[in-house]
């Protein structure tokens, strides 16, 4: 009797876990991509390794970003980036924990493009900020599309831009993101 | 307590808690940080550390020019604008060809010398997975003198004008504060001053840089010369500078005792001593072009 109760709850659980996970849709390869445009120079770069995880059930939505992951046409930005603006050695990632306003308005069983806003905290370089962000959710074959566009405030996260080269590197940084997600198998 | 019931508690426990904390952390679940190999880049602001080659390498694809001055001495005194009126300079241009591979060359107008090098690092520090404690990077290169004989024979051939140098540096950033690195170094010269004077010379150098702030830092660049003709008053090179880096410049300023800009002439030349107070001003400048842009995804 006590092991027919040990394999049933082991059952159980096995089965909650996957029914449970079949509910998330995630990416280990979702990109975010930023963009400063200063009067003498236009910054450009791609991050291809974003980690994201969406629980449909729950609507909570989480980022994981790594600094060094960020790719620049110049060397030499890549390395003021990470060396003097983000700090990438103490701070190595960007993280967003957050959830959709209304996780009701998506049927995540039925095709179509569904306009999300998705309020929840990112934590950049040491520094915890709430944000709110209007994007689009599209579902497709056993697939999810997200995308969004939004801008920062370098301020807002502590990164100081020096007066010398105030003309070069922008306090407002535009940053696009795209996931394309897909259902996290047990 | 059995043996089955124990170890079902002991498998089940784990696997509740990580169910419950799921909720709060969704990427847990999905990412277990996986270690990786993490190259140390930014041992330097620049290739140099002030005379010597620094650790680090320029990324492929970026060309460095390079002005290097220095002055006249210091204890001239205020008829000499304490040296400033008094000028040497080095014009060059480095290279990165790969993330392990840079080449330069430069001229100077001390004795109108032209110079030329290949860096290659053979072992990168790294962290992580696989961790590599220090960098290791081979240089080697050579000098050729163009200016006129000061004492003309007809037995001298282009051939006693040059002179060739191999160096191993090694070295750690040890924190993003503190680096340091070793130079052992090995110039040969094919026409020497005199009889006493070797042809072969080795040196021993010690460089290293501390961060002040995110971009300045302190850099002091030091040789011993073992084999050096002690008859001729010659001194080991020591600077001491400031690196400042304003975006794509760095300018390194500093006073040192060695009036030459290349590893043969900063070896074999150094007549000043710091002893005496006979140093000078100098500074580097390296602005760094993207020759060759990085296509972005």
């Amino acid at each position: 009797m006590r092991y027919l109760k040990f394999w049933l709850s082991l059952f159980i659980l096995i089965a909650a876990l996957t029914a449970g996970a079949q509910e998330r849709f995630y990416t280990k390869t979702g990109v975010v991509r930023f963009y400063s445009k200063a009067p003498l120079e236009n910054i450009e770069a791609v991050n291809n390794t974003v980690t994201a995880v969406l629980d449909a059930a729950s609507g909570n939505m989480q980022f994981a970003v790594q600094m060094k992951g960020f790719a620049f046409e110049k060397a030499l930005m890549q390395q003021h980036f990470n060396e003097n603006y983000v700090e990438s050695d103490k701070f190595p990632r960007a993280v967003f924990k957050g959830a959709l306003t209304d996780k009701e308005a998506i049927a995540y069983n039925k095709e179509g493009v569904y306009h999300v806003v998705v309020k929840g905290a990112l934590t950049l370089h040491g520094v915890t900020k709430q944000l709110e962000v209007p994007g689009t959710l599209q579902v497709g074959s056993g697939r999810l599309l997200g995308k969004a566009t939004f801008a920062l405030q370098l301020s807002d996260y502590n990164i100081a831009i020096p007066a010398l080269v105030k003309d070069k590197v922008s306090n407002t940084v535009t940053i696009t993101v795209h996931l394309d997600l897909q259902p996290l198998k047990g | 307590m059995n043996l089955k019931a124990f170890c079902a508690t002991v498998f089940l426990l784990p696997a509740l808690a990580v169910d419950a904390q799921d909720t709060t952390d969704l990427l847990q679940q999905i990412s277990p940080q996986q270690p990786e190999q993490e190259l140390v880049y930014n041992a330097y602001k620049s290739s140099r550390v002030i005379m010597s080659q620094s650790l680090e390498m320029l990324r492929p694809g970026v060309l460095d020019f390079r002005i290097l001055h220095r002055f006249g001495r210091v204890n001239q005194g205020i008829k000499e604008l304490f040296g400033l009126d008094d000028a040497s300079i080095r014009l060059g241009f480095d290279y990165g060809v790969s993330n392990n591979l840079t080449v330069g060359i430069g001229r100077g107008s001390y004795r109108k010398e032209l110079d030329g090098f290949v860096k290659w690092r053979a072992l990168q520090q790294a962290t992580g997975l696989r961790p590599v404690p220090f960098s290791l990077v081979l240089v080697g290169g050579s000098t050729i003198v163009t200016a006129p004989w000061s004492t003309p024979n007809p037995k001298f051939k282009f051939g006693h004008r040059v002179g060739y140098f191999a160096q191993v540096l090694a070295g750690r950033k040890f924190s993003e504060a503190l680096t340091i690195q070793v130079m052992p170094t090995f110039l040969h010269r094919n026409l020497v001053e005199t009889q006493r004077d070797k042809n072969g010379l080795f040196a021993a150098g010690v460089g290293g840089r501390a961060k002040l702030s995110k971009r300045t830092s302190v850099n002091v660049d030091y040789y011993y010369i073992t084999n050096r003709n002690s008859g001729r008053g010659l001194h080991n090179p020591l600077s001491i500078g400031i690196d400042v880096e304003t975006g794509g410049h760095v300018f390194q300023m500093h006073v040192t005792n060695a009036i030459g800009m290349n590893e043969r002439v900063f070896l074999t030349e150094t007549t000043n001593s710091w002893g005496k107070g006979d140093i000078q001003f100098g500074f580097n400048i390296s602005r760094a072009f993207q020759v060759k842009k990085k296509a972005l995804k």
